[in-house]
């Protein structure tokens, strides 16, 4: 496999969030806007850049059996970090992101990825495996931060453009769980036409 | 009175699924049989409850008086994974029967958010040890009432002729959507 294509293959082919359907609670909580939704995944994106480069030089001081654990720990490490860095230096983001900051640790896509990647290949691939994941996260939640941002306050990056309220249900939880629904089903919807004409 | 109150608010108005999003992953993941939900939804009610006595007791004996709340995260994550290992070989022990029926669901709680999800809220919230416990057991029960009234309405969809590209997630997603507005009508509960 080519370097750019580990790194591309996160964008659409594999996106983490809508083809793997990995990492949802995130994708359903901080999608009430777009600037939460870019803070939650440049923050996920730098922990799996991380965790993976850390993972992929210790693959072979791990032992076998307590490896996941070993990952756990390295993973936590990066999201404290990540954490006290968003508190002491954005902190509006840290309140609105809330809890699901320190959340990144349980996120299976970085667990996922330290798992299937990580441990089973070399430093520079993982580093880009990660940054590839990440940035495709972040692609996943923009699109449905922008969707549930203009329908539900009829503004984009905080910016109204709409004039009125919205319809309120898409910033409350029912719209995240339908938007994140009909944004699967357009993702399959592109992907066999894609495929159909290949 | 405090305490019945703060029960319902944590099954039905603040719902740790259709309303926090936390746990959004076996919620989904299985929620395909009655009986299957049933059984995550009771590991999860053993291991969030014990997870966050015991979490809370940290928090509060140790975390706290030596002043090192910044590790928080790897120590709650560290106790949950140890506490799973641990119920998993004691149950395995003691009951075999039990460990058969919550075993496969076991080793998938660690990566569950819920459970360091409430961990981490019930600090938040400064809640005592006491009221620590109490929302935890009332969270789990909230996540059970989701994921088994899900898995009751997900059976029914099987027998539906679904669009294609809408097959699976899309329409367990939307369901849910549907689901948690009808627990939005409990809202002005409490």
């Amino acid at each position: 496999m080519s370097k750019m294509n580990i790194l591309t293959k996160g964008f659409f082919k594999e996106n983490p969030t809508l083809v793997l359907v990995l990492g949802t609670c995130p994708s359903l909580a901080v999608t009430t806007s777009v600037n939460n939704a870019l803070g939650m995944g440049l923050a996920t994106t730098f922990v799996l850049m991380m965790s993976n480069t850390i993972i992929s030089l210790l693959k072979n001081v791990i032992p076998d059996k307590v490896r996941i654990p070993a990952f756990i720990v390295v993973i936590a490490t990066f999201v404290s970090i990540i954490d006290l860095l968003i508190q002491g230096y954005i902190p509006a983001l840290a309140s609105s992101l809330g809890i699901f900051i320190p959340l990144i640790v349980v996120n299976c896509i970085v667990l996922g990825r330290a798992e299937a990647f990580a441990s089973k290949n070399s430093v520079f691939d993982s580093l880009l495996d990660g940054i590839g994941m990440g940035i495709g996260f972040t692609i996943a939640l923009t699109i449905i931060a922008t969707a549930r941002e203009i329908l539900g306050s009829g503004s984009f990056l905080g910016h109204k453009f709409i004039p009125g309220d919205g319809i309120l249900v898409f910033v409350l939880a029912p719209g995240a769980f339908i938007i994140f629904g009909l944004t699967i089903a357009l993702v399959r919807f592109i992907q066999s036409k894609v495929h159909h004409k290949n | 009175m405090e305490y019945i109150l703060m029960i319902i608010g944590a099954v039905l108005v603040n719902n740790i699924i259709l309303a926090q999003f936390l746990g959004i992953c076996p919620f989904l993941g299985v929620s395909g049989k009655v009986e299957t939900a049933a059984g995550m939804g009771a590991a999860v009610l053993f291991v969030m409850t014990l997870a966050t006595l015991v979490t809370s007791c940290i928090q509060t004996y140790v975390l706290i008086p030596l002043d090192i709340t910044f590790l928080q995260t790897i120590c709650f994550i560290l106790v949950i994974a140890a506490l799973v290992q641990m119920v998993e070989i004691i149950l395995k022990k003691i009951s075999p029967k039990l460990y058969q029926a919550l075993g496969v669901y076991l080793p998938l709680i660690t990566t569950n958010c819920a459970v360091l999800g409430v961990a981490i809220l019930v600090t938040q919230k400064d809640f005592n040890i006491m009221e620590s416990t109490l929302y935890a057991i009332s969270s789990a029960l909230g996540f059970i009432l989701a994921i088994v009234i899900f898995a009751g309405i997900r059976e029914q969809l099987d027998l539906v002729k679904v669009p294609k590209g809408m097959q699976g997630v899309p329409i367990a997603l939307i369901t849910a959507g549907i689901l948690a507005m009808a627990f939005m009508g409990f809202a002005n509960l409490v």
